[in-house]
């Protein structure tokens, strides 16, 4: 027992006295991902806000009918229509954004048309230009304000009038956790893998290159307790190193999701919840950095151990995609034998709230029982002198 | 005077790889690196092991640290078989070769901490014998320097000094000297003589002649795997330089095999 600390704590030491390394695989993801989404996030809305800024409509003949509409969404600069030429061509070349033409007598010529009698309705022409962004988007609200008025002047039914919220019966709590449910679990398996990927490598594939694994194999130290020091110690750092990119990207997410984000509080999520997702990561993570060390242990470089480990880390994103998809997690208990998919599916119905107590509890024996082979696998690899001389 | 080391029939091969077969142009598919090894070393003595490169030295002595195993045959260290009981073995030995690297990240005093946990050494015993020890080879200076920054002297010395944390009875070294300055060279020789003084035995593998002749009470010669000659140092030299007398058996040897 003394042994497993003795190493583990070497482990950690190693780690957290390094500073750049602690830096670089513990608070540099979370960074990283909270500064990008954030900066996306922004960007978007300032996307979206210039359009609002952009609101200057140039405009021929404007019917009384449509000048309160126009007026409240569009700055209007009534024009003559021996304007239209001299607009259209700023308009080509982006130095203005949108004209519009009415016919002079265009309430009388709509109230007088009878859609049945087959003549040319009267024409509203809009000039815009579709390579200019802020152009486009006041082209498309100019056209929406014209297809309601249209539809409002020929009004036989209406659906859902008045507040949309009042008929989607969803309550925020069961939104919020739709999104999380599909969402996180594969973002966690991600955060989770390269948390492990940038240590496990690192200790055991990195320990056998620089010959320093001989050092420690003449001592007296059981091989199974050096594997048990060793996994329990990168267990730990790359479940911090996954916990600052989650936060990174739940701290980021009002800055990304902007007014969605209003909803979308993990305060729905209660401390058993937590606890329940807390017991499911740690299993997982046992497990991820367990497979990772024995496949660290049979490569021989650090490089090698990382193109070893990259296929696997495609197959666990593809895994936690599949939380999005297939209507919640499965129920019968024998998909949860499954590794990695049983965390995801288990983590996914933590979020949506349809966690069967059963089901998590063979998620996390399963990936303890998982572990403890792998890391009998690992011991036995460290009795084995191809694997630690190998060349 | 105690036997405390009994080689008996050690054996371990290679396997060849098929470029290696056709570049040595053998159908062999493995290679015999060391072949029905028998010797015994006593207590308090140092033993050499004398040869040329390639000669199985080093694989006996990786053996005898429990690092590899043996494919046939058994060495007893004091009581314990490297193939039974090689948890015991690695308690009772102090094993050194440049190949046991040390991690360049720590300093020499946490390392020396942290093996000697490993080792199960009493806390105050890992104190006052890494005074001793560190004093001993002038390593206190740098006892908070990190092990990338050393020279190669001092890492040796750091290296020797870990590899007897838990005062062990029997040392091993491989190629004691190779690689070092002459002034870290005596350094080391004297303090393996200084160990046989406490009482320790010392099994060197070298193919230094001076240095077997300057510390070695008994010397075996190993060529291609075999152990040709085993005895006290007198007896084999019997009169000549132990580098004359490893010629003319060198000669004997492997003129026999052609």
């Amino acid at each position: 027992m003394n042994n497993i600390l003795t190493i583990l704590k070497k482990e950690l030491a190693r780690f957290f006295g390094d500073k750049r390394l602690a830096f670089s695989s513990i608070l540099l993801p979370g960074l990283m991902i909270y500064i990008m989404y954030t900066f996306m996030g922004s960007a978007l809305s300032t996307m979206f806000e210039s359009t609002e800024e952009a609101s200057s409509l140039y405009a021929v003949s404007v019917p009384a009918s449509l000048q309160e509409t126009l007026s409240s969404q569009f700055s209007i600069t009534e024009v003559e229509p021996s304007q239209v030429d001299a607009l259209q061509t700023d308009i080509e070349n982006q130095d203005a954004n949108i004209l519009v033409v009415f016919p002079s007598d265009f309430d009388e010529a709509v109230a007088v048309y009878d859609s049945a009698s087959g003549a040319a309705a009267p024409a509203v022409e809009i000039y815009y230009n579709s390579a200019n962004t802020d152009s486009s988007t006041a082209q498309s609200v100019l056209v929406s304000i014209l297809d309601q008025y249209e539809s409002a002047l020929a009004n036989k039914f209406d659906v859902n009038p008045g507040d949309p919220s009042l008929y989607d019966l969803a309550s925020d709590r069961d939104s919020a956790a739709m999104i999380f449910s599909s969402m996180l679990p594969m973002l966690l398996m991600i955060f989770l893998f390269t948390g492990c990927m940038s240590v496990a490598p690192e200790s055991i594939a990195g320990e056998k290159e620089r010959g320093t694994i001989a050092t420690l194999l003449v001592t007296p130290v059981k091989r199974s307790h050096i594997a048990i020091g060793k996994i329990i110690a990168l267990s730990i750092i790359a479940l911090l190193s996954g916990i600052s990119s989650t936060l990174g990207t739940v701290l980021s997410m009002p800055a990304l999701m902007g007014a969605a984000s209003d909803n979308m509080n993990i305060g729905i999520y209660t401390v058993s919840d937590f606890l329940l997702l807390a017991v499911v990561i740690l299993s997982t993570v046992l497990f991820l950095v367990a497979v990772i060390s024995v496949i660290s242990a049979y490569a021989r470089t650090i490089k090698e151990a990382q193109s070893y480990v990259t296929p696997l880390m495609i197959i666990a994103t593809l895994i936690g995609i599949t939380a999005m998809f297939g209507g919640g997690a499965p129920q019968d208990w024998f998909y949860y034998f499954i590794p990695l998919y049983n965390s995801v599916q288990c983590m996914s119905a933590i979020f949506s709230f349809t966690c069967i107590p059963v089901n998590a509890l063979i998620t996390v024996a399963s990936n303890l029982i998982y572990s403890v082979v792998f890391v009998f696998i690992l011991t036995r690899m460290f009795n084995n002198e191809h694997v630690v001389f190998g060349k | 005077m105690k036997e405390i080391l009994q080689v008996e029939g050690l054996c371990k091969t290679f396997r060849l790889s098929a470029k290696q077969q056709k570049l040595e142009k053998t159908h062999d598919k493995v290679r015999t690196a060391v072949d029905h090894l028998y010797f015994t070393a006593n207590e308090g003595e140092i033993f050499g092991l004398l040869g040329p490169n390639g000669a199985g030295k080093t694989t006996t002595l990786r053996m005898l640290a429990t690092l590899i195993k043996p494919d046939s045959g058994d060495a007893i260290i004091d009581g314990s078989s490297i193939v039974k009981a090689p948890d015991q073995v690695r308690s009772k030995i102090g094993f050194l070769t440049s190949e046991l690297k040390l991690e360049d990240f720590f300093t020499p005093n946490y390392l020396f901490d942290f093996f000697s946990h490993l080792h199960q050494v009493p806390e105050e015993t890992i104190q006052s014998r890494k005074e001793q020890l560190f004093t001993r080879f002038g390593i206190s200076p740098f006892a908070e320097v990190k092990v990338a920054n050393l020279s190669t002297g001092m890492k040796q010395k750091v290296s020797l000094a870990i590899s007897i944390v838990h005062n062990p009875d029997i040392i091993i070294f491989d190629e004691p000297t190779n690689g070092l300055d002459v002034l870290t060279a005596k350094v080391v020789t004297d303090f393996l003589l200084e160990l046989k003084k406490q009482g320790k035995t010392v099994i060197v593998s070298t193919h230094i002649f001076s240095l077997i002749e300057k510390i070695c009470d008994r010397v075996g010669i190993i060529i291609q795997g075999k152990m040709i000659l085993c005895d006290s140092l007198t007896q084999v030299c019997a009169g000549k330089s132990l580098e004359d007398r490893f010629f003319e058996i060198y000669a004997e040897t492997v003129g026999e095999d052609a």
